[in-house]
This record gives C-alpha cells, sequence and structure tokens, in this order.
C-alpha cells in the first residue's frame, strides 16, 4: 500500500524546569485530538513520554498544557483546529512546577484553593431549618455558571498576573471563592473575604480576562473575581471585615 | 505587610479614582466657561483670590490626584521591575508628601 500519510512535526518538551524540546513525527489522522496524538507518540515511538489525563472527554479537566503557546485540553483540541504549518509546539502547562515532560505539580494550584478558602463550611451547629434557593434566586443565578468550574488549570497558565506575582490566588480559586460567597447555605464568611483580599487577593486582578479567552468551559472568573472586588470593599467600607 | 493593607490600598486607589474622574470633569468644564471670551492669568487671580470653596475643590482634587499616582506607581513598580519592600514604599512616600506639598501651597498661590 503506498504511504502518502501526511506527518505532523511536534515539538514536546523532555526533562523538567530544565529540559528540551523534542521532535516527533506523527501521522496526521482527521478528527485526532492533542491527546490522540500524544498516546501515539507513547504507545508507538517512546514510551517514556509522561502526561496526564483520565477522562478523554472533558469532564477531569487533568490533561491541559500548553499547545503552541496557549493552555488547551489535549482531549478536547482537534490538531486539524490549532496546527500551525504541519507543525505544534506541546509544553506543560504554565506558572505551575514541572515534574516531568508534560506533567506539572498542580499543587500550588490546589493550595491556593484552601488559601481562598474554597471549600464549602457548614454552619457549626445543625441547622434548624434549610434555607430555601429558588431557581431563579439572584444570589444562586451569581453562582449557576461559577460552579461549573473543573479545576483544570488553563485560567491559572493563561493569567498574566499569576506569572508576575506568584502570590496571586489565580482566577480559579478567587471563581471558587464567589460561588461560595453566593451560597446561602456556606458559613464561612466573613473569614473568606478576608481570605480573598489578602496580599495575592482579588485586587490584584487586572481584568485582562485572559482566564475568560483561555476558559475551556467558556467561564468567566474576571466577572466572579469583579463580584469578589465589589463584596470586600463593601464589607470593608461598612467595618465588617 | 498586612494582609488588609494591600486591599485597602487597591480601594483607595479606586475611591480616588472615582473621585479624580468628576473633578477632572468640573476643572475643564470650568477652565473652558472661565476663559470665554479671554482672560488673563492676573483677572483669572483676581476672581480666584478669597474663593475658599475653589481651594477646598483643588485641594481634595490634589490629594486624590496623590493618593491615586502614588498607588499605582507602586503598583507598576511591584509588577513591572519587581521592586517592593519598605524602599518602594519610602520613595512612594516621599513623592505622595511632594505631590501634596507643591499642589496644596499652588491652591494657596491661587486662592490665599
Amino acid at each position: 500500500m503506498e504511504n502518502n500519510q501526511k506527518n505532523i512535526t511536534v515539538s514536546v518538551w523532555r526533562g523538567k524546569e530544565e529540559g528540551g524540546f523534542e521532535e516527533f513525527q506523527v501521522p496526521f489522522v482527521e478528527d485526532q485530538t492533542i491527546l490522540d496524538l500524544l498516546t501515539h507518540i507513547q504507545r508507538s515511538v517512546d514510551s517514556s513520554l509522561s502526561y496526564r489525563f483520565a477522562c478523554r472527554v472533558g469532564m477531569c479537566g487533568s490533561c491541559a498544557m500548553q499547545v503552541n503557546g496557549k493552555p488547551r485540553w489535549t482531549c478536547r483540541t482537534l490538531v486539524r483546529n490549532v496546527v500551525e504549518n504541519d507543525a505544534l509546539k506541546l509544553e506543560p502547562l504554565a506558572n505551575l512546577p514541572v515534574v516531568k515532560d508534560l506533567v506539572v505539580d498542580m499543587e500550588p494550584f490546589f493550595d491556593k484553593w484552601q488559601e481562598a478558602k474554597g471549600r464549602f463550611e457548614p454552619a457549626e451547629s445543625p441547622v434548624q431549618e434549610f434555607a430555601p434557593i429558588k431557581p431563579q434566586d439572584k444570589q444562586r443565578a451569581k453562582v449557576d455558571e461559577a460552579i461549573e468550574c473543573i479545576n483544570c488549570g488553563c485560567c491559572y497558565a493563561a493569567c498574566d498576573v499569576v506569572e508576575s506575582n506568584p502570590a496571586y490566588l489565580g482566577p480559579a480559586a478567587l471563581n471558587r471563592a464567589w460561588s461560595l460567597i453566593n451560597d446561602a447555605k456556606d458559613f464561612a464568611n466573613p473569614e473568606r473575604l478576608k481570605a480573598v483580599s489578602g496580599d495575592g487577593g482579588c485586587q490584584n486582578c487586572h481584568t485582562n480576562s485572559q482566564c475568560v479567552a483561555r476558559c475551556p468551559l467558556q467561564l468567566n472568573p474576571t466577572r466572579s473575581i469583579a463580584g469578589l472586588k465589589k463584596a470586600v470593599a463593601l464589607a470593608t467600607l461598612k467595618g465588617e471585615i | 505587610m498586612s494582609n488588609r493593607i494591600e486591599f485597602k490600598l487597591w480601594l483607595l486607589h479606586r475611591l480616588s479614582a472615582m473621585l479624580l474622574g468628576l473633578f477632572v470633569v468640573v476643572h475643564i468644564v470650568g477652565m473652558i466657561i472661565a476663559i470665554q471670551g479671554g482672560l488673563s492669568s492676573a483677572e483669572i487671580l483676581q476672581r480666584t483670590s478669597g474663593n475658599y470653596a475653589m481651594g477646598v475643590f483643588y485641594s481634595v482634587f490634589t490629594i486624590a490626584a496623590a493618593v491615586h499616582s502614588s498607588i499605582g506607581l507602586r503598583t507598576v513598580a511591584f509588577e513591572v521591575l519587581g521592586w517592593r519592600g519598605a524602599s518602594i514604599n519610602l520613595v512612594l512616600t516621599v513623592f505622595f508628601l511632594m505631590l501634596c506639598v507643591t499642589g496644596i501651597s499652588a491652591v494657596g498661590g491661587l486662592v490665599l
């Protein structure tokens, strides 16, 4: 059979923080994703290549990496949509320490979720009556979008404030805090408002909206952060925190 | 620096921006109205002398501008130059005081 298969040159980051790009020739297949392409390299060319994935269908958020300089989910990115001059460059997510090849250490990212009090905190004592939250409830509407975040880290990698100020909590952690601040069944305030307005707090956001541009779910962390700024500002002016 | 001070500085930056937005419009409209028909600087000084309401307006304007520019430059120093800590705080405190002193003395010259 004649082999007239088109190849793509894929430059893949190899090593840790110190390392370099290694080029692979990978056959182009219609409708193949970046993840398919990495699987081909690992199974057929170099089994030592490290990358992370789990669900393969855009639900788990574990496969994000820099594709031609932009953070993307590899499982939901078609090669034909991002390939430039038959070439691709794959790097680990920006703004996070590299473990090996395309795998980053997500610990700083999740540490910041904790720092922003990104977990639900119920009342200290059992509540006597549940707060009814109707679908049309204004506060609930604010949470609706923010709650869809699956922690992939694309926004964190795209954020230039995180890049210039490593203490900045980042779009994902602040977006999560915003969803909890508007949860009538959560009782972590005003401590959460204080947590999101420390040195690395919401005030650092420049509203450049790179997080919005790069969120694979089209969420709007910038809007959530703007909401936080307003909520913290009002609480500060009222002397509540 | 204490955690909450960073946020309070940011808030002060935003509140001073709101004031400046209003004051700049009043200032420009005032200037346009004042120079209609042509006024010499001596005639302007004659009209502003003793106008204490204007003195208060421009004093607050000066302080808002000093606050806004000092905090803004502090952020630029940190994010662009990586300069942070006591030294930049000291430099910008001096800058802030200089703007206040020169600005308010200019207002004094206009009103007193």
